[in-house]
């Protein structure tokens, strides 16, 4: 049986799949029903500094896009951080951590930009016997507004110095929470680690308008009117929060920098797909908060099964095995030449194929042969783009087949080359690295 | 004195108000705005879609579903009128099993193809609730047309020639408008009064008066309309109904299947309405279906289908088949009527041989089966009668007992035109008929707007 036990940053739990600091985690109430589900760690919901609590909108407060059947693909929050109590947030922690020792708490925190807020609040969070904090520096709404979330996470010399502080005033781990709306994600990861940081997370909720009601006018969620930008979270962000993970796990600065993955995680192949991209563990919120804390027993099982079946002992043997085959384009093989492949006995005869290809594309599949619908793919034209392959609505029925070496491309009529040869020397380049002969 | 299922002989009142509500209630209740969004999305908007191909009236069926999916039902509903003004009642009537359904790319992937009857009622229906009128008149054209029939075909072909600023004039034998879609469909498949629902939204376009109550050969000649119209065209379906050719059938309590269903859709009280305990309905076709399960619908307690030849031969889809199994309704294969038999002038059983094929040719074996009934159906088909066409200047001429027709559905009269039932090689559907009406409209329009010019 696979032991799926997680180490992070010291920071213990029975499986790496923690809530991460939202809802779901901001109250005694909720934590304890997700650890007696199964989760491994919570990160609890962010706490700000002594004194009156920031107030929520009363709601809406979410946004949504959905597919046909109300799937839930994309949600966006206009949520503050928690608008309870600091001494009743910290009473629980110490509470719960009390209870469930063999359960990961990490106290998600922010405070002014200023390091006497931060050496004012440290001392009381350590005392709760949490195992670590989160510097959220990505909240990008409302708080940041006031110079917080992600008003820091877009400045790399806040973080660097945020991150310094807090090294310097607890013993606790710090794990710095980035933010997604900037352009270079390694930026601040870098700046992070410059201070000293033990671990990132990411990504943080992306600005968003999920909506615009076409009768009001106002974009949705609409408070009285008016409507302003969400951070967007769900399975729709998970491709653009793997790219961050990636980037941040392949930097040179930053390579082997301990990464938790956020982002639209909903099923154990989500969380299995981040940690093979640098990830060592998991946070997962918009999932539970559409399907409730149970799901984390299809994760767990999930991810068992698969590391069972491929032979994977221990989280290590997976964290970070797809992070080599993330490269830039100029890499990639320019000799590599696949074509795509209709298997006739799965193929329903739709032809999404053709027209994807014969209005969009190459014009290499055929919608009529003898006078028979029949979609066929034409080798002579085919690039092997993966449009049909996205555009079919059968599994596996039409695939991506590589040519051999040797093997004549009908396309350019040439042999398909044997040689690895990417852009870097490629004649065509004007900057290549050899010069064409 | 037995009541209920078990009253003797042929007798209403059989059930329950409440079971006779209940059993007449819609077959295919509409899909809410939920489920219709679900079922759009399984469309997969095919290229050169096969559905779209499959329908007689061509449809762009990939594209009103897909205006369904982004919230347009309305659109989606002008899409369908485009084509087919009576969409509203194909959608509750079309064999879409055997048509745009049976071809749809799901049902050759997992046997469930998306459910475009019900998605086409779903879009209809939201524009004709708001009576949305998507076709002006064209300007006047001081064109006269004749439309003999008030069914689908005559109701297709006047709409379009309203349209093209034609006036039209329907005469119709019946005292309502509609043909089948009001007298010769099973009441379940077009309840709350659908049909006239639909006359009034088509007529709604204006240009367009239809005469209840005059009947071809009887009121008027087709000469009389040849003379005082610019253009006629004929879509009075078939009058007649074939005979079982079995001894005895003047019996009381044999019937036939289509004036039994029409009399049922035009019944205020089904309790009113008599049927046999035991029926048998001889016959395999659609019209055979909608009487033996409304006969079983009425309370009768035992309704056999008799076909002479075997399930495969059927006309009436799998669909109807099963339909007909589920409500109770025994379907026997390979046995033709030979006699009626009769207790003091009333049917009380009916002889059968059984069938076999010699060859391509179907015989009887000789064998023969006694099945009691106090009721028997005859659903055998219905055929054109010629009578009121004749006697009234040059002759029609017919093929195969029907309306010969150019693919434009020219007759071989000049300036009269035909469609639906009434024409040779058609396929007897709705939908075939709009499709006929329509074009046959196109023609006339053509015909007056070329002044003379080809």
């Amino acid at each position: 049986m696979a032991d799926i036990r997680n180490n992070f940053v010291g920071i213990k739990s029975p499986n790496p799949f923690w809530l991460a600091s939202a809802p779901p985690t901001d109250k005694a109430y909720n934590v304890i029903r997700a650890f007696r589900a199964g989760w491994g760690g919570v990160v609890w919901k962010t706490l700000g500094e002594e004194g009156p609590p920031v107030v929520n909108v009363n709601g809406p407060r979410y946004g949504a896009i959905w597919g046909a059947d109300r799937r839930l693909l994309g949600l966006n929050n206009i949520e503050l951080i928690t608008d309870r109590d600091l001494q009743v947030n910290l009473r629980e922690i110490k509470q719960v951590k009390m209870d469930w020792p063999d359960r990961a708490i990490v106290v998600s925190l922010m405070v002014p930009c200023e390091e006497h807020a931060w050496k004012a609040i440290l001392p009381v969070v350590e005392e709760t016997g949490a195992d670590g904090i989160e510097l959220n520096f990505g909240c990008p709404h409302g708080m940041s507004e006031r110079g917080m979330g992600a008003a820091v996470g877009q400045v790399p010399e806040y973080i660097e110095m945020v991150v310094r502080w807090c090294k310097a005033n607890t013993r606790m781990p710090v794990i710095t929470k980035l933010t997604p709306n900037i352009t270079d994600i390694r930026k601040p990861a870098r700046a992070a680690l410059a201070g000293g940081t033990d671990a990132v997370s990411l990504i943080n909720t992306i600005n968003s308008i999920t909506g615009v009601n076409l009768d009001s006018f106002a974009p949705e969620p609409t408070i009285d009117g008016k409507g302003s930008h969400g951070g967007y979270c769900g399975p729709a962000v998970k491709p653009i929060a793997m790219n961050m993970v990636a980037e941040i796990a392949r930097d040179p600065e930053t390579h082997g920098l301990p990464i938790s993955g956020i982002g639209g995680i909903t099923t154990w192949r989500d969380a299995a797909e981040f940690m093979a991209l640098g990830a060592g563990n998991v946070q997962v919120c918009t999932a539970a908060m559409t399907y409730g804390f149970k799901i984390v027993q299809e994760m767990i099982a999930g991810l068992e099964n698969w590391m069972d079946e491929k032979g994977h002992a221990s989280l290590a043997d997976i964290v970070g095995r797809a992070t080599p085959n993330v490269t830039d384009w100029q890499y990639l093989n320019l000799n590599y030449v696949a074509k795509a492949h209709i298997d006739q006995e799965a193929c329903i005869k739709c032809g999404r194929c053709h027209i994807a290809c014969e209005d969009t594309s190459h014009q290499a599949i055929t919608s009529m042969v003898d006078g028979k619908r029949h979609f066929e793919v034409i080798e002579a034209e085919c690039v092997g783009c993966n449009l049909c392959v996205n555009v079919c609505p059968v599994e596996n029925c039409i695939t991506m087949e590589p040519l051999a070496a040797g093997v004549m491309d009908q396309r350019t009529g040439r042999p398909v080359s044997p040689v690895y040869a990417n852009w870097t020397t490629h004649p065509n380049n004007p900057m290549a690295k050899v010069a064409a002969e | 004195m037995a009541t209920g299922h078990f009253k003797q002989g042929i007798a209403g009142g059989r059930l329950s108000p409440e079971q006779y509500a209940d059993n007449f209630s819609d077959l295919h209740p509409p899909l809410d705005h939920h489920e219709a969004l679900v079922e759009s999305d399984r469309c997969y908007f095919c290229y050169d879609a096969p559905c779209m191909n499959a329908c007689p009236t061509s449809i762009d069926i990939p594209l009103f579903i897909r205006q369904i999916s982004t919230g347009n039902p309305i659109g989606s509903a002008r899409t369908i009128f485009d084509q087919n003004i009576l969409g509203g009642m194909c959608a509750r009537v079309c064999p879409t099993e055997t048509l745009c359904e049976e071809v749809c790319v799901r049902e050759v992937a997992e046997g469930k193809p998306v459910q475009i009857g019900r998605l086409q009622r779903y879009a209809t229906d939201a524009a004709m609730v708001e009576n949305k009128q998507f076709y002006p008149r064209a300007a006047p054209t001081g064109k006269t047309v004749a439309v003999v029939g008030a069914g689908p075909a005559g109701l297709a072909a006047a709409h379009r020639l309203a349209r093209h600023g034609h006036d039209v004039t329907i005469l119709e034998a019946r005292p309502k408008a509609g043909g089948l879609n009001e007298y010769g469909i099973a009441a379940y498949k077009s309840i709350d009064n659908f049909a006239q629902a639909e006359v009034d939204y088509i007529i709604s376009i204006g240009g367009i008066d239809i005469q209840n109550g005059k009947a071809l050969g009887r009121d008027y000649q087709l000469s009389d309309l040849t003379r005082n119209y610019d253009a006629v065209f004929l879509g009075m379906g078939l009058g007649g109904v074939n005979a079982l050719r079995a001894d005895g059938e003047d019996a009381q309590g044999v019937t036939n299947a289509v004036e039994f269903i029409a009399e049922l859709r035009q019944a205020s009280d089904l309790a009113s309405l008599p049927v046999g305990r035991r029926v048998v309905v001889i016959g395999g076709g659609m019209t055979a279906i909608d009487a033996a399960v409304q006969s079983k619908l009425l309370g009768a307690e035992e309704v056999t289908i008799c076909y002479r030849r075997g399930q495969e031969h059927m006309n009436a889809s799998e669909f109807e088949q099963d339909l007909a199994a589920a409500n109770g309704v025994t379907i026997r294969h390979w046995l033709q009527p030979k006699r009626v038999i009769a207790e003091g002038g009333k049917v009380s059983g009916i002889e059968l041989e059984y069938t076999a094929m010699d060859g391509e040719k179907l015989v009887g074996t000789g064998e023969r089966l006694t099945l009691t009934a106090d009721q028997v159906f005859k659903a055998i088909g219905q055929s054109f009668v010629p009578a009121a066409l004749n006697g009234s200047g040059a002759l029609l001429a017919l093929e195969a007992g029907r309306i010969k027709v150019d693919a434009e559905g020219r007759t071989s009269l000049p300036n009269v035109w035909a469609g639906g039932d009434c024409i040779y090689g058609g396929d007897d559907l709705t939908v075939s008929a709009v499709a006929q009406g329509r074009d046959a409209a196109e023609s006339i329009h053509r015909a007056l707007t070329s002044n003379g010019r080809a």
